[in-house]
């Protein structure tokens, strides 16, 4: 590193003034660059604060974006916003790196040469929307309005969602639900009729034991869900971690489950047994709202602890141990039923177990286990009713899935290969990197060689944008206004998303591009308002708030109500019999199994380890490795690989290899991270590195894709969701 | 042993320091260096030598004057502000070895200048009125002479320890947190300077002398290697890790190769059997024990920084 | 005379990086360089393993190395809180302080001064809790006086179980660790 005073000294010996700095990197070399000014707008001295909300995830925390002498300085927390609590989590703090990205899209690209050979032509806004309203007319005419299809990820995609539907299509679907939480929310619905919904009703502050199977939080970073975990481990709730890695959970836990992976279903079949064999469950709440506990507890009598010790690897004893921890301090137990639950294909079912574990502790709707959630009343936009579709969704002909309430993006995807039950011609993307997000890869561009059109609207030059016939740069959420955030929570509040300083090229707000398009469409009577102001200002008018006071302090509070059941929440359940479901009649009737039954996961083949991929607190998905602030915290990912295995495979920590998976796909290089903080059958890495993606120069090649190597997945039969563990790597070192 | 991670990756500091370059041990070797020609020429001038050669006490002080400015200005090509470098003459910091040093260089260079007034050649007479004139003041006061060859001697033998204090002063280097540093670096000095006046000097008498000299200095050298080693060894987890980072790490090779085999063991033993007129005297010999003071520098620094208290984090 | 110091739980650190993402924006610390840092700290067999993590920075020793060996006087202890500081214009970056810090908490800025954690002295002299403490989202750092009996630090140093970094040094570090 003499790299830095060698230069320093050229600099001086070639007489150039001292003081001004050799500066090193892009946001330093930016923030001086005369360029910002001229993105800043007019400068103006002295310090403002806009409040908004963040987008850095999709929690959406209050904000407060700094702006000096008309530069964006920092974000920092809302301290009257009920999500952060005046605290961003990181990627929060380092939102301000997402506007000074040198690698932001800048203006609306029209493809040159083939798809995905990532050669543009720059166009004028004019240019880049007449040619998507053109083929999406064609299209609606050839093939029907439903022809075209939405993948939208985050509030951001509130106004093309609904261009999308006005302009007759019911196919808009978000990788959150096949991809993600789709198979908790169907569990729990299918036991107590309602979802987790996010952020989740889960009451972590209050927990008095809480369980977490590998859900990672404090690496993995929702934040309301982080803070109060560390609340948590302050108010020293007792914490039992399942997780075949030794997560930054783990290591606050009171008990550590080093799981073998893919056999969580036969530990919570395990619990269940101890805790009913023992008569630890709560009887009078199983006894008021449940539905077929009898058919559960003979169901469940043969998963002994002693049972699941071979398959799960955990010791009877701990077992034993932790059902009855579990059971001391129902009904304050919370078991977590995580977030990205698409693992191995019978999600749904393992998310039902975990709802029926918590109902034998009392924990729903109960104080230290899962809320009800608030919100306040704000009536939509009233906007004239969107055309009925007669071809209806694409993307689960026939209820292949019968339990999915949510549309499956995977589903979108197979009718654009098959063209049934019908065709799909047109894909716009937002905001999601479906290239990453999606399993196999290869799938999903096959399908994009199918399309007439295909749109992308983002920030950053994603892998999915390089497919795209048009690129269109959206301002980052510090540039914009979005839709209110009316939230369901603890307690109710909205929240509204301003710009804070103007976009540094020819960015351009979501809303303003749906609108754009509407016109075109001759749609433009869905878009009512002239302004998003406009917009904003009606709807908060009539829900009786004041406008003026919501941009002024980015956050409006409503009245506090009763959250549990014991406060005074009527306890409904939304099943079929209105009550738990711990047998469900629905399951028995679609063919399923009416409670949870357990099924050995495929062993890795020899020489071969399971792909596990999680999060880190500093990177969302794919989206942010190229933001200069949070680069800096980390800019590649590691394998992770058990120490022991790493000296029979000659490796050590830094040492570059090369994944292989059992289709013979071969990853990026990646450092080697020995440790002894995982099993051995298992390696893991943190997912939405190794960007190929040729513009998005700094991420570029920086570490490894894990969804590369997802060529492999297993769908969920009750919900359509794609189970992504399922695949096996070895390693290739570098040559 | 633990596995420890740290996200820090501060350039020049991580995964190990590695602030110094080239420069530093180039600047200590050359400060020791001319600690050792002043040490000589002091002596010289002290015992009234000058009287038979120029060269103790007249072109050695004139090289030192270059070789020290050589010095400095690889110190100056280190730092990393270098138009403030003038802030250290604006202070004087007591507890600070880098203050000291910055104010002896200060003492040094007339210390310097005096010793070449006490005979200028004759050449280089009726150049300058000024020196001539000084040069027969003090011809007139032998004790000025005297005084002169001792002040040279004392400002070149600090000089000489604090090349060993700047480092032994940074208690955050377990290899340089040592007392026996300063000592090392001085005998390696001495050793260094009697050999290159072994080498270059004019007079007879002179050369003989420097080669047993350094005999002398080569053998207390391994001394004190020896005890450095030995004091290393017996002291805290850290030094003896950081001491085996030239005993079996990856120092060691040049350590013991060039260092103690070619850089000591090998010039003496030439030497010896030189001044026992068994050889004839040959250049190989200092040539050696220089390129030995040089590296052993190099290798204090290098080693010296990768040592540590606190266990290293792993980089990937 | 205050006396400034950090008390950080790392019971409730989970090693998110916030603090040195806030250090970053509110100091602009360039790109490449941190003043602050996170030490995952492991040991043990899996799976029985204890893990501790550490939101690291200089510790504003009592007894600081790098202001000793300051050959201009730029390494100082400023004259509120104990909180060492560097004098960027006094600075000549010759290193001595980077190298004398047994925590290598300095490092050069691009502009060729020695650079570290200030503790957000410009924010603590306004009333408010430096960037990484105010933005900590498990609250597990708290910052105060220990020479105020009614500190935060100073209870939580009676109550809780603790220690600083290489105490063996002598440096006698402000910032303490809850275990």
């Amino acid at each position: 590193m003499n790299a830095v005073s060698r230069r320093k000294f050229l600099k001086i010996g070639a007489g150039t003034v001292v003081g001004a700095a050799a500066s090193v990197g892009a946001l330093h070399a930016l923030q001086k660059s005369g360029a910002l000014n001229a993105l800043a707008g007019e400068r103006v001295k002295g310090l403002r604060k806009v409040p908004t909300f963040c987008d850095m995830c999709f929690w959406k925390c209050g904000a407060i974006a700094y702006v000096r002498d008309g530069k964006l300085w920092k974000v920092e927390g809302n301290p009257d916003d009920p999500l952060s609590r005046g605290r961003l989590c990181p990627r929060g703090t380092g939102g301000v790196g997402a506007h000074y990205d040198p690698d932001r899209l800048r203006a609306p690209l029209l493809r040159k040469n083939l798809r995905g050979e990532e050669q543009w032509v720059e166009v004028t806004w004019d240019e880049a929307l007449d040619y998507i309203a053109g083929k999406m007319k064609r299209i609606k005419a050839q093939y029907g309005a439903e022809a075209m299809a939405l993948f939208s990820h985050g509030i951001g995609g509130t106004f093309l969602k609904h261009l999308i539907k006005a302009y007759g299509s019911p196919n808009v679907s978000a990788p959150s639900f096949a991809q993600c939480r789709g198979p908790r929310d169907v569990g729990f619905r299918l036991t107590f009729g309602e979802d987790v919904s996010s952020p989740e009703r889960t009451d972590i502050r209050n927990a008095q034991c809480l369980v977490l199977i590998g859900s990672h939080l404090g690496e993995n970073m929702h934040n309301t869900q982080v803070q109060e975990f560390a609340e948590a481990v302050e108010n020293h709730a007792s914490i039992i971690v399942v997780d075949p890695r030794f997560s930054v959970a783990a290591s606050k836990a009171k008990f550590y489950l080093p799981i073998k992976p893919g056999t969580d279903l036969a530990l919570l079949l395990a619990w269940m047994n101890v805790i009913v064999r023992e008569n630890l469950y709560d009887k009078a709440y199983v006894e008021q709202y449940g539905f077929g506990f009898e058919p559960l507890a003979a169901e469940i009598a043969s998963y002994s602890p002693e049972w699941a010790y071979p398959e799960t690897g955990i010791e009877p004893k701990l077992i034993y141990e932790t059902a009855r921890e579990m059971a001391r301090y129902k009904p304050a137990t919370l078991v977590h039923p995580g977030r990205h639950v698409t693992w191995y294909g019978d999600d749904a079912q393992r998310s039902r177990a975990i709802a029926l574990l918590n109902a034998l502790l009392g924990s729903w709707g109960r104080k230290g286990g899962f809320y009800t959630p608030v919100s306040m009343d704000v009536p939509a936009y009233p906007y004239p009713p969107y055309p009925k579709s007669e071809k209806g969704k694409v993307d689960n002909p026939d209820h292949k899935y019968p339990f999915a309430h949510e549309t499956i993006t995977t589903g979108i995807r197979e009718a654009t290969l098959t063209g049934k039950p019908y065709p799909i011609k047109g894909w716009m993307i937002y905001a999601t990197n479906l290239l990453h997000a999606l399993p196999n890869e290869q799938e999903t561009i096959r399908a994009i060689q199918n399309l007439d059109l295909m749109v992308v609207v983002d920030v950053i030059p994603s892998e999915i944008a390089g497919w795209a016939d048009v690129v269109l740069p959206e301002s980052v959420y510090l540039e914009r206004h979005d839709d209110l955030n009316v939230e369901w929570f603890r307690e109710p509040f909205i929240a509204i998303r301003q710009p804070a300083v103007e976009s540094p090229h020819e960015q351009k707000p979501n809303w303003w591009m749906a609108k754009k398009l509407a016109e075109r469409l001759d749609l433009g009577h869905y878009f009512p308002w002239a302004t998003i102001e406009e917009y904003l200002e009606k709807r908060i008018t009539s829900a009786g708030l004041d406008y003026q006071e919501l941009n002024a302090k980015g956050i409006l509070r409503g009245e506090q109500q009763p959250i549990y059941f014991d406060e005074g929440v009527t306890a409904e359940f939304p099943t079929p019999s209105g009550k738990i479901e711990f047998y469900s009649l629905q399951l028995a009737e679609a063919g399923f199994d009416p409670v949870p039954k357990y099924s050995r996961p495929p062993e890795p083949p020899a020489g071969y380890f399971r792909l596990l991929f999680g999060r880190a607190p500093v990177h969302s998905f794919s989206r942010t490795q190229s933001n200069p602030i949070l680069m800096d915290m980390m800019d590649e990912n590691s394998i992770w690989v058990n120490a022991d295995v790493a000296r029979r495979y000659g490796l050590k920590t830094g040492d570059r290899v090369r994944l292989k998976n059992q289709d013979g796909v071969v990853s990026n290089p990646i450092n080697v991270h020995a440790t002894e903080r995982i099993r051995t059958d298992c390696v893991y890495m943190v997912h939405g590195f190794g960007h190929n993606s040729k513009t998005l120069k700094r991420a570029f090649g920086k570490g490894a894709s894990d969804a590369q190597l997802i060529t492999r997945y297993t769908t969920d039969p009750l919900m359509g969701g794609t189970g992504m563990n399922v695949n096996f790597v070895t390693f290739e070192t570098e040559a | 042993m633990n596995e420890i991670w740290n996200s820090r990756t501060n350039p020049m500091i991580d995964p190990t320091l590695h602030i110094w370059g080239w420069e530093i041990p180039v600047y200590l070797f050359l400060g020791g260096l001319v600690a050792g020609f002043m040490i000589i020429s002091g002596y010289f001038t002290l015992k009234g030598h000058h009287r038979h050669s120029y060269f103790s006490s007249f072109y050695l002080p004139h090289l030192s004057l270059i070789f020290l400015s050589l010095g400095m200005f690889a110190l100056f090509l280190d730092l990393e502000y270098k138009l403030h470098v003038w802030r250290l003459y604006t202070t004087f910091e007591i507890t600070s070895p880098m203050s000291w040093g910055a104010w002896i260089l200060v003492l040094v260079y007339p210390m310097l200048l005096l010793n070449t007034l006490v005979s200028i050649p004759e050449p280089f007479r009726n150049r300058i009125r000024v020196f001539d004139r000084f040069s027969d003041w003090i011809n007139r006061h032998p004790y000025l002479i005297k005084n002169i060859g001792i002040w040279n001697m004392i400002v070149g033998a600090v000089l000489g320890m604090y090349t060993g204090v700047l480092l032994s002063g940074l208690a955050a280097r377990p290899l340089w947190n040592n007392s026996m540093l300063w000592v090392l670096f001085l005998t390696s000095g001495l050793s260094s300077a009697a050999a290159l006046v072994h080498l270059i000097s004019t007079d007879k008498v002179e050369r003989v002398a420097s080669a047993r000299a350094d005999n002398a200095f080569l053998t207390f050298e391994l001394l004190v290697l020896a005890l450095f080693i030995v004091g290393m060894l017996s002291s805290a987890r850290a030094q003896q890790e950081a001491v085996f980072l030239i005993l079996s790490g990856p120092y060691a090779a040049v350590f013991w190769i060039f260092v103690v085999l070619l850089g000591i063991v090998i010039p003496l033993i030439i030497q010896l059997l030189a001044v026992n007129h068994k050889i004839r005297h040959t250049p190989v010999a200092p040539i050696l024990v220089m390129a030995g003071g040089v590296i052993l520098r190099f290798v204090i620094v290098y080693a010296g920084q990768y040592s540590h208290w606190a266990q290293p984090a792993m980089s990937f | 005379m205050a006396r400034l110091a950090m008390v950080i739980d790392t019971a409730k650190c989970v090693g998110c990086m916030d603090c040195v993402v806030a250090c970053k924006t509110e100091n602009n610390v360039p790109e490449g360089f941190n003043r602050d840092w996170i030490v995952q700290d492991v040991q043990g067999k899996f799976p029985t393993l204890h893990m501790e993590i550490r939101s690291e920075r200089c510790n504003h020793c009592e007894n600081p190395p790098c202001v000793t060996c300051c050959p201009t006087g730029a390494s100082h202890v400023h004259e509120y809180g104990g909180v060492v500081l560097v004098d960027h214009d006094r600075c000549i970056g010759c290193k001595a302080c980077v190298a004398s810090c047994p925590y290598d908490a300095r490092f050069i800025h691009p502009d060729g001064y020695a650079d570290k954690c200030t503790f957000c002295i410009h924010r603590v002299e306004k009333g408010l809790e430096p960037a990484c403490v105010a933005v900590c989202p498990t609250r597990c750092m708290y910052f105060g006086d220990l020479d105020d009996p009614h500190s935060t630090v100073r209870r939580l140093m009676k109550e809780r179980k603790h220690h600083t970094l290489l105490p063996e040094g002598g440096t006698k570090p402000h910032v303490y660790y809850l275990t």
